[in-house]
């Protein structure tokens, strides 16, 4: 596959469609700067911040945008809140629709036939796949990504992290508690 | 399409398999296939539609088979050749035989700051929107040849619009052309989970598709 993406990409550059250097800065960003350690900075604001919170839930892209993201999630990030009663989680079924500002390139996990196939018809089978079981009676919504808006879940803060400071909060958001197939980490793990 | 793509309610494709410690690119030409996208999408060389559509012709056990990875790389030449950027023989033998075309713009690293930024797919318009939201809507019974992001399984099934996005580029339209946006009012349709899978299905599951107006109908 390397020669065949190589050729490719000589055949682009020779017709001064591309520019190889451009290239290699995309790629270096999503390595080392854009992945779920901002999204979890954005989960923390807002489990210390209720004026954040409630600016995130009523526009997640507005929200964010005030945060300093640059945004490749355009004017449609929507964020869902768990609680107690109301579990979410999130899927394309239909390709790999992800929101990448706030969690970086999804895991091949969420866009395999496995995950894009079962979780919108038995996602707790699923969530017991990531090992999270929850109450009978909590509602769980799967939501299918299928036009360009994009979703991000807003997890529930652990119990045992009062006046924790932002930065030690978002080393509780694991990527899974945003897509909704995890929960946040324990307060006892990062303390 | 109805295609392998759309793969809400299959069953038999196993277990879930969370991969510890996964890294970004599992090889290095990985990230090249998505650097590349992201710069033939600045330069408006095709749609982001147009390369789901691509895909979702993939004959479906090449689709099941190659990596996701691959899966965009061999889009990416359809679009290529698809779009008269440069031709099969070109890719083959690993080199421009003609000069290309002038696509007027190209993301070099003096700009690189827009390759990041993702175009809005909103779109003003004067027509009102047709439902509301708490209304129910019934997702309709269609099977267009083409590029469609209504999934097969809500199909012909009665839900509640939650959320109103307004009014957004329609990719049924704009995976057939890039000026072809037709812009249409987009909803958040909720389904109970019983209604799409039958009545021994969780009934404390809900799911939800974005739906553009064409693919409603009042319930």
């Amino acid at each position: 596959m390397q020669l065949r993406v190589r050729a490719l990409e000589t055949v682009l550059t020779e017709k001064g469609y591309i520019d190889p250097a451009a290239l290699d800065t995309i790629i270096e960003a999503y390595e080392t700067k854009i992945g779920p350690h901002n999204g979890a900075l954005v989960v923390a604001k807002a489990w210390t911040d209720p004026a954040f919170k409630k600016r995130l839930l009523a526009d997640g892209t507005e929200a964010i945008r005030s945060l300093g993201h640059e945004s490749r999630t355009g004017d449609h990030l929507n964020v869902l809140e768990n609680t107690p009663q109301v579990h979410n989680v999130v899927v394309c079924t239909l390709c790999s629709c992800y929101p990448w500002e706030v969690l970086g390139l999804p895991p091949v996990w969420y866009k395999s036939a496995p995950y894009r196939s079962r979780v919108v018809k038995d996602p707790r089978s699923v969530l017991a796949d990531f090992g999270l079981s929850l109450p009978k009676d909590t509602e769980v919504r799967v939501w299918d990504s299928t036009a360009e808006t994009r979703y991000l879940v807003l997890p529930m803060r652990p119990t045992g992290t009062e006046g924790w400071s932002e930065e030690q909060l978002a080393e509780l958001v694991t990527r899974d508690s945003m897509i909704g197939t995890g929960v946040a980490a324990p307060a006892k793990k990062a303390s | 399409m109805d295609s392998i793509h759309d793969m809400g309610g299959f069953d038999g494709f196993g277990k879930v398999e969370p991969e510890a410690n996964e890294p970004v690119f599992h090889a290095p030409w990985e990230g090249r296939v998505l650097a590349m996208q992201r710069a033939m999408g600045y330069a408006r060389a095709w749609n982001t539609d147009m390369s789901r559509f691509a895909q979702e012709r993939l004959p479906p056990q090449d689709y099941l088979t190659i990596s996701y990875y691959k899966r965009w790389a061999v889009a990416m030449e359809m679009n290529v050749i698809e779009q008269g950027l440069a031709g099969a023989d070109e890719i083959a033998a690993g080199h421009a035989l003609r000069p290309g075309k002038d696509l007027g713009r190209k993301l070099t690293n003096e700009v690189i700051a827009n390759g990041f930024k993702r175009g809005s797919f909103a779109r003003d318009t004067n027509r009102p929107a047709l439902f509301k939201i708490g209304d129910r809507v019934r997702a309709r019974n269609i099977h267009p040849k083409t590029h469609t992001r209504l999934p097969r399984y809500v199909r012909g099934h009665v839900g509640e619009v939650v959320m109103l996005h307004g009014c957004h580029v329609f990719p049924d339209s704009v995976a057939l052309g890039l000026e072809n946006e037709n812009p249409q009012w987009l909803y958040t349709v909720r389904f109970d989970n019983r209604e799409l899978w039958g009545d021994d299905a969780d009934a404390s599951v809900k799911v939800s598709v974005d739906a553009f107006e064409p693919y409603l109908e009042k319930a």
